[in-house]
């Protein structure tokens, strides 16, 4: 039943209403297929198979009565970023071992009310900080895409490369992703897959780990444009667990997708021409602009002038936040203690022992810029650095109605190829935090192959909650790209 | 270096984290190096820009001040490393 796991979501929607196969053998392809790659791949930290058949037995018995949900039967996985009720949840650190929540994330919890089956928990790099996936306690996801011609072992992108991979690798039919500074479009990006990064506001935050609250937002990792629209519908509502949350009706983002742009205007940003970009990004950005001229939009260049100082700015606002969120994390509610001679050192060594390398240096960084006489210098000015960057964006969406961009400045990197400079590391980000830091919508779509053999992807940024012309700049570009990307299978054991 | 050891020591002691002479040294050099990196922000004058606070105007909610949650503490504690009848125990903080 293997070829099962080839489906799309919207293929498999059709199968299970027209009884061509159940929800249990579809989890139960999904369940075989991960047994067999996950020693390779590393995707799952938790692998759930018992609940997802106990769902899919579920499923079938709702599609029976004619009771499906919108997801009814489809198997996902889950970044370890969201709460689980009764599964673990440790956001791939140290410090949350052994963490089973005894509450459920509103995202999550939209996917299962609509039928959704969980396959399991999906490995990111270490409270979601990393743009590799190599700052996971459980250790690196590997990018099911390797360079022509080499086995080198590839990063999946992140934060969210477990998810990125695990779509990739056909090993769920999508999952749900976060993204404060990148962490869904860039690990999409280089795994071939589509993923949406919703307006800030868009999905709930209740219940998913915290990063950086003013800039983390969910979405979807999906293989194509429509299977994206149809997790995003799901995901998205307005909470009132979460303030920040909008309330706004949420639109039928399927109906998006086929609509074309004719008519639609594309801006092009000149800023994202950065020194150094490699010649075939500059070719692959040219060639999405000709494929949408092509289906009748009309292309005109924008200004962005501070986009230079995104990600600078995302340095101090990002570590910031993070370290007032992870101060939550003492041993004494949760997780990991360690013991110590009074209650202050027993915080310290609990600290010490539960973070990894790139969390404290983000912790201690956030703790500078916060500490007495900096808070001026450094967080209220990435602050207003932020206003001047969304007020770039509020001029050029006066002009155009979608702005096209690369999603990374390259293809996948080796594991440890980057590690050695934080701020080389922080650059893969460079196209991707602009976003963020003005709480845009930006979707990734797969646009074609590097040199290496290996996935590239365009970006589309949107007006704030504008997500619908977005899937529908995506499915044109996604058209004319071609088939679907996919790699070819190294990394199955033999039955 | 805009950071010293002494500074990594303080801004370590500040955030609770215990860290080994080695990574004081390693830190000095990266804190130091992202610090200079975000330096490049002093370009931009800013006395004149509002800091940013939401990405569309909207009014902060309200909702009626009711209580619409409690009567969990055996939910609470269930993974507290330590507790003992409803407290989470830690060390003793007053001799």
């Amino acid at each position: 039943m293997t070829e099962l796991t080839n489906l799309t979501i919207a293929e498999a929607r059709e199968g299970l209403r027209g009884k061509s196969f159940s929800a249990r053998e579809l989890a139960e392809a999904h369940v075989d297929a991960i047994d067999k790659a996950n020693d390779a791949l590393n995707v799952y930290v938790l692998p759930t198979p018992e609940r997802a058949l106990d769902m899919a037995k579920a499923s079938d018995a709702r599609l029976k009565k004619g009771e499906a949900g919108v997801l009814e039967g489809i198997p996902l996985g889950i970044k370890d970023l969201f709460c689980t009720k009764g599964v673990r949840t440790t956001a791939c650190s140290h410090i949350l071992d052994g963490f089973t929540p005894t509450y459920e994330s509103t995202v999550t919890a939209n996917l299962w009310a609509e039928g959704a089956v969980m396959l399991g928990k999906l490995n990111n790099d270490e409270f979601a900080m990393g743009s590799s996936n190599e700052t996971s306690f459980y250790g690196p996801v590997v990018n099911p895409w390797q360079r022509k011609g080499s086995n080198a072992k590839l990063v999946p992108g992140g934060s969210s490369g477990g998810s990125s991979a695990a779509v990739a690798a056909r090993l769920c039919m999508g999952a749900t992703a976060t993204d404060t500074g990148g962490s869904i479009r860039q690990p999409a990006a280089v795994t071939g897959t589509v993923g949406i990064k919703p307006t800030y506001g868009r999905c709930s935050r209740w219940g998913i780990v915290a990063f950086a609250s003013s800039l983390d937002q969910a979405g979807p990792i999906a293989r194509n444009v429509r299977d994206a629209a149809i997790l995003l519908k799901v995901m998205a509502s307005s909470d009132p667990k979460d303030t920040t949350s909008v309330d706004l009706p949420v639109p039928d983002y399927e109906a998006a997708v086929g609509k074309g742009v004719k008519g639609l205007t594309i801006g092009i940003p000149k800023e994202y021409r950065v020194p150094g970009m490699a010649p075939e990004i500059e070719t692959l950005w040219q060639q999405g602009v000709e494929w949408l001229k092509a289906a009748g939009a009309n292309i005109k260049e924008v200004n962005l002038p501070h986009t230079k100082y995104a990600l600078p700015s995302y340095y101090i606002v990002a570590p910031a936040e993070a370290s007032s969120n992870l101060a939550r994390y003492d041993g004494v509610r949760y997780g990991l203690r360690e013991k110590g001679s009074d209650v202050i050192s027993m915080y310290e060594n609990t600290r010490a022992s539960g973070f990894g390398a790139e969390v404290k240096r983000r912790i201690l960084i956030g703790t500078y810029v916060l500490s007495a006489g900096y808070y001026d210098a450094y967080y209220l000015k990435a602050q207003k650095v932020r206003t001047l960057i969304k007020q770039d964006f509020d001029n050029a969406f006066e002009e155009v109605d979608v702005i096209l961009t690369p999603t990374t400045p390259g293809p996948a990197f080796a594991l440890g190829e980057k590690t050695g400079d934080p701020v080389e590391m922080y650059l893969n980000d460079i196209f991707t935090v602009t976003v963020n830091m003005a709480g845009l919508p930006g979707l990734s779509v797969p646009a074609g192959l590097s040199s290496e053999g290996t996935p590239l992807g365009l970006q589309l940024i949107g007006k704030p909650f504008d997500e619908e012309t977005l899937f529908r700049t995506g499915r044109v570009i996604e058209e004319a790209a071609g088939p679907l990307f996919k790699p070819h299978d190294w990394w199955s054991k033999a039955a | 270096m805009s950071v010293d050891r002494a500074t990594v020591r303080r801004i370590a002691r500040l955030a609770r984290v215990a860290i080994t002479d080695e990574e004081a040294a390693r830190l000095e050099k990266e804190l130091s190096g992202i610090l200079d990196w975000v330096a490049q922000l002093d370009e931009i004058d800013t006395s004149a820009v509002e800091p940013m606070t939401r990405v569309a105007a909207m009014t902060m909610k309200q909702r009626e001040d009711v209580v619409t949650d409690g009567f969990c503490a055996d939910d609470i504690l269930k993974n507290a490393p330590m507790a003992d009848d409803h407290y989470f125990v830690v060390p003793k903080i007053v001799e």
